[in-house]
């Protein structure tokens, strides 16, 4: 009890990154999923397989080696691109080739919950009546307008209830980030095992502080889609 | 002649719809298109605003050649209006809402005036306290009303009408016709998709009878249901009549 009280400082603060890194990811994944779900709506084949190609790679590969991928094989590839151009007589301008920690973890998160996210958007825009959109393009709407104003709007109801999962799967995939030392939740429990050797008292308390944000969050977004039902 | 369709085709894959058609629309004509189901009649009517792309043939509408892929289809849409069978109204805005989206945002219009000519409409089609509903609140015939009230909005020199009584319980069948048929006293260039031949008779200047992709037979709704020469024709309205 005595090892809980200790580490449950650091382990809030670990939960609180955890959380922030969850919100940043779903906001840039929201941005990237609302073009790369539109990109496979497109009518232009090259913008579709582009959209299609990104979703495939990102939702088809694990997250843990996406992570390990853009932390540790960007810095490789810049540094095998840096050393190429050296060798070819190039003047060196570059020394240290790693990527910012926060960074590369906010970029992995998004990259991977842009295309669940872009899935999530796409079916939401599927799932409106193609009435829908005849009846706005009969009007003299173009097809930009046309998803403006009416398809994505009633889209966005229909979206909140997955998104609202994507958000809890996020926020316990964000564990992962601990394999490049990223200090949120399960990597400050990591190091607290370490340092009191409590192993199971604070894996427990890890999950249930998990377990507590994921249940609070999911009620959020019950009321939230209760809110909205009623117009 | 507002419409003029030269050889219109169209195909769904392997599937031929339209087979050939030709057909000229005069200002002001009241056209009324009938035959079986499957015949092809709302694709032709779908093609007219580009719903349906045509497979060839040319289709001119007030001057526009539609078939041109230069020309500004979104242009062009707004002179021609379309009632859908099933209203497909925006569920998500209100009645007001509903009918001042496209005049504002496409036409430009003021908020204000979309508004004033929104309630004018909303008047003309016996909905005045339905303004601020949303249309889920609203009956089957109220909805099809907003809808002619929605496509009006944009000032169409056309009006295109899909079967827009047949989602309809019959007793709310009369309201929309009433609608329509003020509109056709008006002088609106109409073309309507309709099973309905109290209104073909009342008010339809012309009678096309459609049947697997091609107009077999037109004329004064006298002509066509007093004196039919097809046979077709004929089993057609012998099974509806
Ligand atoms: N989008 C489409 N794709 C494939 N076939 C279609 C499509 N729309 C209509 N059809 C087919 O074209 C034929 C004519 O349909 P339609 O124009 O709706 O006839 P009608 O309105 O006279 O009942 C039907 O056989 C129908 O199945
Ligand atoms: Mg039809």
């Amino acid at each position: 009890m005595e090892n809980i009280l200790h580490a449950l400082p650091l382990m809030l603060e670990g939960a609180g990154i955890s959380l922030i890194i969850t919100a940043v990811g779903i906001i840039l994944g929201s941005i990237i999923g609302l073009a790369a779900g539109l990109a496979r709506l497109s009518r232009n084949k090259l913008v579709r397989l582009g959209g299609t190609a990104y979703v495939d790679f990102f939702r088809g590969s694990p997250l843990f080696v996406q992570i390990m991928l853009i932390y540790f094989g960007i810095p490789g590839l810049l540094k095998s691109l840096h050393e190429y151009w050296v060798s070819t007589g190039g003047e060196p301008f570059m020394t240290n080739f790693s990527l910012n920690i926060w960074f590369a973890a906010i970029l992995s998160i998004s990259l991977n919950s842009g295309a669940y996210i872009a899935e999530i958007f796409r079916a939401g825009v599927q799932s409106i009546e193609k009435g829908q959109i005849e009846a706005a393009r009969s009007l003299g709407m173009n097809h930009f307008q046309a998803m403006r104003y009416v398809i994505l709007p009633q889209a966005f109801k229909r979206v909140i209830p997955p998104m609202g999962n994507e958000f809890i799967m996020l926020l316990k995939e964000t564990s992962l980030l601990s394999v490049i030392g990223f200090e949120e939740l399960a990597r400050k429990t990591q190091l607290e095992v370490a340092r009191t050797y409590a192993t199971f008292e604070l894996w427990l308390t890890a999950a249930f502080i998990y377990l507590i944000m994921t249940f609070t969050f999911s009620r959020l977004v019950d009321r939230l889609e209760e809110r909205l039902k009623t117009d | 002649m507002i419409i003029k369709i030269k050889d219109l085709y169209k195909n769904f894959g392997d599937l031929e719809v339209l087979k050939g058609i030709n057909c000229s629309i005069k200002e002001k004509e009241v056209v009324v298109v009938i035959g079986p189901s499957g015949s092809g009649k709302s694709t032709f009517l779908r093609c007219i605003n580009k719903l349906e792309e045509p497979t060839s043939g040319t289709i001119i509408i007030d001057g526009y050649d539609i078939t041109d892929p230069r020309t500004d289809i979104n242009y062009v849409r707004q002179e021609v209006g379309m009632v859908f069978q099933r209203f497909n109204l925006f569920p998500h805005k209100t009645v007001l809402e509903n009918i001042t989206l496209a005049p504002v945002k496409v036409r430009n219009v003021s908020q204000e005036e979309a508004e004033k000519t929104a309630r004018e409409l909303l008047q003309k089609v016996g909905l005045s306290d339905k303004a601020e509903a949303y249309p889920s609140q609203l009956s089957g015939g109220q909805q099809q009303r907003v809808a002619i009230a929605r496509a009006l909005a944009m000032r169409p020199k056309i009006m295109l009408f899909d079967e827009p009584t047949s989602a309809l319980d019959p007793e709310m069948v009369g309201e929309v016709l009433a609608v329509m048929k003020q509109l056709a006293r008006e002088g609106m260039t109409m073309v309507v998709v309709t099973h309905e031949m109290g209104f073909a008779r009342e008010v339809g200047d012309r009678v096309i009878f459609m049947d697997e992709g091609r107009m077999v037979e037109e004329g004064t709704p006298e002509q066509i249901f007093n004196n039919a020469q097809n046979p077709r024709t004929q089993l057609f309205l012998s099974k509806i009549l």
